[in-house]
């Protein structure tokens, strides 16, 4: 099996430019989150999404460049194992504040 | 299907990876369930966020500044762990080591920190036993500490078990991926933290 | 020192607890006395405690689920003879302190020890067997998976006899469950035991999706899986994605109650709602962790007595994946009272009458797998024929409180009582009986007897029908549940005819005992030995093997072509064994203690935590860590099976059918 450059799992495990370039991705979008809150430039639900979008690509950037995630085949039950867990996560984090937002305007505890 | 061919062509040909091929592929689902734990705890800090019961708010009590060193601190131990890899994969021990202890001492010098920041505040009365706001706070960023300890540990072992190697075997190297995968998820952890925590309590 | 134990924690004043006592030590030391006696130890420490092979683990599982299950139904007949006599001026026998604990841990066993450890125990035995894997992808995990389970088991029924158990119901809703209001080591006995267990179940379900996904015989695409396979791998996936949110939920309670932390308080800003919608959003998919796997026995049992393969597998995959994705949309519907409003409640409700859709296509399923079919009214025919009947009563009455409105009227009384335990009786528990009885002749080489076992049935269905259907009318009848005392006439007699069909009931679980007992003693007529290792002429893999199989399961890979695979060999006239090739040497793991050590020391950390003795807690976190240190270390790990031995194992298996086609 040609196993040359990925370990039994078809891990490929990166060279010293790729987690030099996820670093200073990395290091970019920390430093624009945090600018956006502590200059107060935008609004206060302009800088809640800005910085949503801005956590989100940089989970995106450590996926590949740190967990080494590809689109391979041999990747692609750990690519579907995230997305499934993402959707979870989703669903349960939307539904519960759907279900307590109502449940606190019902009861009138906030 | 690839990875049906993949075993069993490890099968018939008696390869000792065999039984070693499916471990990263476990370790990786075990971190996806453990991606859940802390997305429920983000969902419980976001049900709670404001309930300060008269106590003290997010924007009174974090300090951005201290925020932004232990981001610093845990994403340059990303890139230390991975060069660390890098010589793993070339059978060099000395680095490997040399890059894991840098490594260790960075993620030690975040838990000093976080524990710094929570002796703080629980030393100003605003402990976990505060408010419900605090109690998730402190679970969640708690939790992921948690972790970070024992990462350290993790990492205090293969440390032992790797030194003076000069071949690293199928076994060990999985060790280390998973290590490897381990560590850069609590960095994706951190992420969040930083973002939904920290940030958006002073926005 | 000793924290919060001392010796008025005994309760040898309670003479029903100091019988019990008495009955368990008397047993305990019986079995241990004959261990010693027949000289056993090396043997059961060898071959079986620190096993790591899956077919032996199952064993032990089902054992332990047996045991558990006689716990639970001993809770559970009393709880049915005290509303049997606690009418009017009578208080019974139990009062509300004991009541309450009972029930409580009537639930907490019956799904957690009960139910999981039966499922996990079919999994084990089956799952590798029918993909053409020789173990699972984890085999040292799957013993410490079920050592966690084991001590979790363990710890939850020491609570009988130091201390006490949780007087909260089996998911000790806050407020009540907080320290203000049960301030006792109850909850926190609860909270470490499942807490532990769940450690175990997480594990296995990691497991069991690694070995489906990664170690399927080459040829076995997902569309040629057995079913139950399919069963097995969603309830993993559900596993994995719900068990996490118990542990937090689970967490968050223990840290209000150990670190004074206002999750869950009165005070504080806590809002106990939370943890409803926490512990449902686990809840749910748990019920369908339990019925998809009896599903899944369901239909290859079908299809085996029925002589035809499965109608509409390709359904019947979708249905499976339907219902996996569907049940995390609807965990609301266990608190539709709680005041979320109409529109949060409208939602949930839908999505939850649109589980009843997969749900009936496995119905239709399995009734046109019996039509025209040539059924065999074998004893797991009769389970099955009982549980399409039963269950499909209990998934209406489940339709009719998924009404939000109606769910008004009916939550928390006893025609939920009924509800779940309609599903749960007639779903799980039938499921996993007829899953018993149907591989009990793999794994041990002989089959159970069908006569005791079609009385157990016969019992079984009677009596909960007798015990359920009046807390149908009691629920309309406006009983609520958890009482332990009532005066209204109109109950009496309903709870009288409730006690019978539990006696009933009861009677069903000793003919299951004699049938255990009668086919162990008949085990070597001819009738009842399972010689080639096919006793159903059954259709999957797990047939192809010899009975009980070898520890490697299979001597050569089988290669599949079709969806049956073995049937189709079969038909084709295809040796699955490939029997007379050349072995090859096959690589296994070794047996190690490992697990076992964890679990003791898992044991004492969740004592200690429970009581407070923090010093000894701290020895069993430690030893938790060494042992997992000193694993890690172990490279020697594994072996080589020489082809030799392969050969002689295979050569005499395949001389015992000659000589039995001879006779």
């Amino acid at each position: 099996m040609a196993h040359a450059h990925t370990n039994a799992s078809g891990e490929s495990h990166g060279s010293y430019g790729s987690y030099l370039i996820g670093f200073v991705l990395a290091v970019i979008l920390t430093v624009a989150s945090f600018a956006i809150v502590m200059s107060h430039s935008l609004s206060p639900s302009g800088t809640l999404l800005s910085i949503a979008a801005l956590a989100a690509i940089q989970v995106v950037v450590h996926l590949i460049f740190f967990l080494h995630m590809n689109a391979s085949s041999e990747q692609r039950w750990n690519v579907m194992a995230f997305a499934f867990t993402v959707m979870f996560v989703g669903i349960l984090v939307l539904g519960s504040l759907f279900i307590m937002h109502y449940t606190a305007i019902n009861m009138m505890s906030r | 299907m690839a990875e049906n061919i993949m075993a069993h062509g490890a099968d018939h040909a008696h390869d000792e990876h065999h039984h070693e091929l499916p471990t990263i592929f476990g370790f990786w689902l075990y971190l996806m369930t453990d991606c859940i734990v802390f997305g429920t705890l983000f969902c419980v800090f976001a049900v709670m966020r404001n309930q300060f019961a008269g106590g003290p708010t997010g924007k009174e009590l974090f300090d951005l500044q201290g925020v932004g060193l232990e981001t610093a601190i845990l994403l340059l131990s990303s890139i230390t762990y991975g060069f660390g890899m890098i010589s793993a994969h070339k059978g060099k021990s000395g680095p490997l080591l040399g890059w894991f202890a840098i490594t260790f001492l960075l993620g030690l010098s975040f838990l000093g920190l976080e524990i710094r920041e929570f002796s703080h505040m629980i030393a100003e009365g605003n402990g976990p036993d505060r408010s419900a706001f605090l109690s998730a706070f402190f679970t969640l960023v708690g939790t992921h500490g948690l972790h970070v300890t024992f990462g350290l540990i993790w990492m205090a072992v293969l440390m032992v078990q790797s030194a003076g190697k000069t071949v690293f075997s199928e076994r060990l190297l999985n060790k280390l991926t998973m290590l490897s995968l381990f560590w850069h998820f609590l960095d994706i952890v951190w992420i969040c933290v930083f973002t939904f925590v920290y940030l958006m309590s002073v926005i | 020192m000793l924290g919060k134990l001392s010796f008025a924690a005994i309760p040898y004043d309670v003479p029903i607890l100091v019988g019990t006592f008495l009955g368990v030590a008397v047993a305990g030391l019986a079995v241990l006395g004959l261990v010693t006696y027949y000289g056993k130890w090396g043997y059961l420490w060898r071959e079986w405690l620190t096993s790591v092979d899956h077919k032996r683990l199952g064993v032990m599982y089902i054992v332990l689920a047996l045991v558990m299950l006689f716990r639970g139904f001993a809770d559970a007949i009393m709880m049915r003879s005290q509303l049997a006599l606690a009418y009017a001026g009578n208080p019974g026998y139990l009062p509300p302190h004991h009541y309450d604990q009972i029930f409580s841990a009537h639930g907490t066993i019956m799904i957690f020890f009960m139910a999981m450890a039966f499922m996990t125990g079919l999994f084990n035995i089956v799952v590798p067997l029918q993909i053409g894997a020789r173990d699972v992808a984890f085999p040292f995990l799957n013993s410490l998976s079920f050592w966690m389970t084991t001590i979790s088991a363990v710890l939850i029924n020491v609570s009988l006899f130091i201390g006490e158990f949780s007087q909260c119901g089996w998911l000790a809703y806050p407020p009540l469950s907080e320290s203000q209001f049960s301030p006792g080591v109850g909850v926190d006995y609860y909270i470490w035991a499942v807490q532990l267990s769940g450690v175990g179940t997480l594990l296995t379900g990691v497991n069991f999706f690694t070995t489906i996904v990664k170690m399927r015989a080459p040829g076995m695409t997902f569309m040629k899986m057995p079913i139950f396979t399919w069963t097995a791998l969603t309830a993993s996936v559900l596993i994995m994605v719900s068990f996490p949110v118990l542990t937090v939920a689970l967490g968050l309670l223990g840290l209000d109650r150990y670190l004074g932390m206002h999750f869950f308080t009165n005070d504080g800003g806590g809002n106990q709602m939370l943890y409803l919608s926490l512990i449902w959003a686990w809840g749910h998919p748990e019920v369908y962790i339990l019925i998809l796997p009896a599903f899944g026995v369901f239909s290859e049992v079908t299809s085996t007595f029925s002589r035809k393969p499965l109608f509409g597998y390709n359904t019947m995959v979708y249905a499976t994946c339907a219902i996996m994705v569907l049940s995390f949309l609807v965990w609301l519907h266990h608190f539709f009272t709680m005041g979320a409003g109409a529109d949060v409640n409208a939602f949930f409700g839908i999505m939850t009458m649109i589980i009843s859709i997969p749900t009936g296509v496995k119905i239709f399923n399995w009734l046109f797998t019996m039509y025209k079919g040539r059924v065999e009214f074998h004893a797991t025919m009769y389970w099955t024929i009982g549980f399409i009947i039963t269950f499909s009563i209990g998934g209406m009455t489940g339709v009719m409180m998924a009404i939000p409105a109606a769910d008004f009227v009916l939550h928390n009384s006893l025609f939920l009582i009924a509800h779940f335990h309609n599903v749960i009786i007639g779903g799980v528990y039938f499921g996993y009986v007829a899953g018993m009885n149907f591989w009990f002749p793999k794994v041990f080489g002989f089959k159970l007897n069908e006569a005791w076992g079609k009385r157990a049935f016969w019992f079984w269905l009677v009596g909960f029908y007798f015990a359920f259907v009046p807390l149908y009318v009691l629920g309309f009848e406006g009983m609520t549940r958890r009482l332990n005392h009532y005066d209204n006439p109109a109950w009496h007699p309903w709870l009288l005819i409730a006690f019978g069909g539990a006696l009933l009931i009861a009677c069903g679980i000793v003919c299951q005992l004699m049938q255990i007992y009668v086919s162990i003693r008949d085990r070597a007529l001819p009738e009842n030995v399972d010689v080639t290792g096919d006793p159903w002429d059954a259709r999957t893999l797990e047939w192809s093997t010899s009975s009980p199989p070898p520890f490697y399961n299979f001597a050569v890979v089988p290669h599949v072509h079709d969806l049956d695979a073995f049937a189709h060999d079969k038909e084709m006239g295809v040796d699955t064994r490939a029997a007379g090739s050349t072995y090859e040497q096959i690589h296994m793991p070794k047996n190690t203690a490992a697990g076992f050590f964890v679990g003791v020391f898992s044991l004492v950390l969740g004592f200690a935590a429970i009581w407070y003795i923090w010093w000894l807690a701290a020895i069993g976190l430690l030893g938790v860590i060494v042992t997992v240190i000193m694993r890690s270390a172990d490279n020697d790990v594994d072996y080589y099976v020489p082809a030799s031995e392969v050969a002689r194992i295979e050569n005499e298996h395949t001389r015992k059918i000659m000589a039995q086609a001879a006779e």
